[in-house]
């Protein structure tokens, strides 16, 4: 018996042909928020799906507050708040009507839930008896949201929440998520904003249906293998491509106004990398670059880690 | 002096007595990569839609690839390609079924579709499945293909990377270039601040209304902020 929040052993589900999950195994501690990332087809949803009962595991098991998620299906999903990827609102009903439906499947209503759901809700309520389907993309996800919240679950089980939402109202929502995990709830959450893995506590990588690794999210960049370089320059389309020609690039990328270039040479100084490139730059007509050495994020890691053959140099 | 792919004039939307978006006024050049931010809710679908002959103007006027997007609906819809915020290719029907179908709608003949099919599933890699299996980051591809299929001069792309995987979405940032490069103008929202840094210029919207205007690096040095990122925090939503 594990008195883990999320406890996971060697979880397999098929589709077909399809391994979705294959040998998936982790534990999230009570009050934890524990972010997945990984690339579409990754196997989150699935995983999501299993997590909240809606999907049952070919192999393995799991259990959610330590109830089994095969044999305690119902008691679990009494207890989780779960928001889908792909979140159903009522069109013809206004933003209220569905916050009101939601909390009384429940057995709850808006104002017993309120103050969970107020720093998300808050962004809409003055449109509250405006019809769903009038509301902007972000506006849906936010009301979503509150759906999935204004039940004061035990759990959260967030698939991609900030879809669509703008810059500002994510940082704001997970300055919400900290103060939920604060007061003890667990959150289970995954993203595709690689600011937001910075945020959780810690974070799996998953690809191809398993976890690659599992750490804070601040030491998934120490790991990377290679050196790194920053460059910054005019024309910088030309410069990408022109930089993945380079002899010994391994990757390039454009991450906003930089371009990340990494080394094909493992152990090499990055200082001597920037200097080499800054003489190849110059030799294909880019003057003016600017490259620094830097330190590898989440972000380069993530990229590292998954498969892009159309990226690579050949 | 070339003419705009893009020009608007106090265009403005107002549904019952709110007003979605408020005389907005900008240009884009041929060929440009343009960035329309905004917060949730500011008006971006709203004025996309009434770019591209969707959604009738409530007054102003404005003219895409030199047509008038009221009274010249029907040559815009030529002269356009546009990818929803929500997905916009049929899920239930194949690749090369919806490519044919969207071919017909854009008026290509049988010759030309069967010809782009194939350079199309060669360059993304696809196989003629279900478009409702593929992975998300591929489907979007595959729309923004299927949305330059008849070679638009100006393409309305709204949040084509919204929930796509960070190589997936650089990759997708790379196609957005090669048909910039290729002439074709580029009209995009995004929710992600690094992808603005991609942009030729952008601008901000609030409220229905374009709070500012230009290059990525014009626009941090004006307001003093060190990325687009800060620049949206400090306007997006006025205090
Ligand atoms: N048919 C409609 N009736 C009433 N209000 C509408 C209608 N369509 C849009 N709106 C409102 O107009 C405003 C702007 O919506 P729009 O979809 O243009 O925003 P957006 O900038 O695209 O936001 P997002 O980033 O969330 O996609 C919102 O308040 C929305 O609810
Ligand atoms: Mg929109």
């Amino acid at each position: 018996m594990s008195n883990a929040a999320v406890a996971v052993r060697g979880v397999g589900k098929r589709f077909g042909e399809t391994e979705a999950l294959t040998d998936v195994s982790f534990e999230a501690r009570h009050g934890e928020l524990f972010g997945l990332v990984g690339p579409d087809g990754a196997g989150k949803t699935t995983l999501f799906r299993v997590l909240t009962t809606f999907l049952l595991p070919d192999a393995g098991s799991a259990t959610v507050l330590g109830l089994d998620v095969v044999r305690d299906l119902w008691a679990i999903r009494a207890r989780v708040g779960y928001m889908p990827g792909r979140f159903s609102l009522y069109g013809d009903l206004t933003v209220a009507e569905n916050l009101s439906f939601f909390a009384s499947v429940f057995g709850t209503t808006i104002e017993e839930g309120y103050d969970l759901i107020a720093p998300i809700y808050r962004q809409i309520e003055s449109f509250s008896g405006r019809r769903a389907d009038a509301l902007s993309g972000g506006m849906k996800q936010k009301l979503a949201l509150s759906c999935a919240l204004v039940h004061r679950p035990d759990i959260l089980f967030l698939d991609e929440p900030t879809t669509g939402v703008d810059a500002v109202s994510r940082s704001e929502f997970w300055d919400q998520l900290h103060t939920l995990r604060e007061s003890g709830l667990t959150i289970v959450v995954s993203t595709p904003y690689m600011d937001e893995a910075m945020r959780c506590d810690r974070v799996a990588l998953m690809q191809g249906g398993r976890i690659l690794e599992i750490d804070p999210p601040g030491e998934i960049g120490s790991r990377y293998p290679l050196p790194l370089v920053a460059v910054t320059g005019a024309d910088r389309y030309r410069l990408l491509l022109s930089l993945r020609k380079a002899p010994h690039a391994h990757a390039v990328y454009p991450f906003g106004s930089e371009l990340h270039y990494t080394d094909n040479r493992a152990g090499l100084d990055p200082g001597e990398v920037a200097s080499e490139l800054r003489d190849y730059a110059r030799g294909q007509g880019f003057g003016d670059v600017e490259i620094t050495a830097i330190a590898a994020g989440i972000e380069d890691s993530f990229m590292e880690l998954m498969p892009a053959p159309v990226q690579r140099a050949s | 002096m070339t003419e705009p792919a893009i020009a608007v004039r106090d265009l403005t939307r107002r549904f019952g007595g709110f007003t979605a978006v408020d005389s907005i006024s900008f240009d884009v050049a041929p060929g440009e990569v343009f960035g329309f931010l905004g917060a949730n809710g500011a008006g971006k679908t709203t004025a996309i839609r009434m770019l591209i002959g969707l959604l009738a103007p409530t007054s102003g006027e404005a003219r895409v690839a030199g047509f008038d997007v009221v009274k010249q609906t029907e040559q815009i819809r030529h002269q356009i390609g546009y990818m929803s915020q929500r997905f916009s290719l049929y899920e239930d029907l194949t690749v090369l079924e919806n490519i044919a179908l969207y071919g017909g709608i854009y008026g290509l003949g049988a010759e030309q579709i069967a010809e782009r099919s194939s350079a199309m599933l060669q360059s993304l890699g696809l196989a003629d499945d279900l478009v409702g299996r593929l992975p998300l980051g591929r489907k979007q591809k595959l729309a923004f293909s299927v949305a330059l299929l008849h070679e638009p001069a100006v393409v309305f792309l709204d949040e084509p990377t919204g929930g796509v995987d960070p190589i997936t979405r650089r990759q997708f940032w790379e196609l957005i270039y090669a048909a910039a490069e290729g002439g074709t103008t580029v009209f995009v929202t995004t929710h992600y601040m690094d992808e603005a840094e991609y942009c030729d210029r952008i601008s901000i919207m609030v409220d229905g209304r374009i709070v500012t205007l230009g290059t990525p690096q014009e626009l941090k040095s004006k307001w003093d902020v060190p990325t687009i990122d800060a620049l949206f925090v400090k306007l997006a939503r006025p205090a």
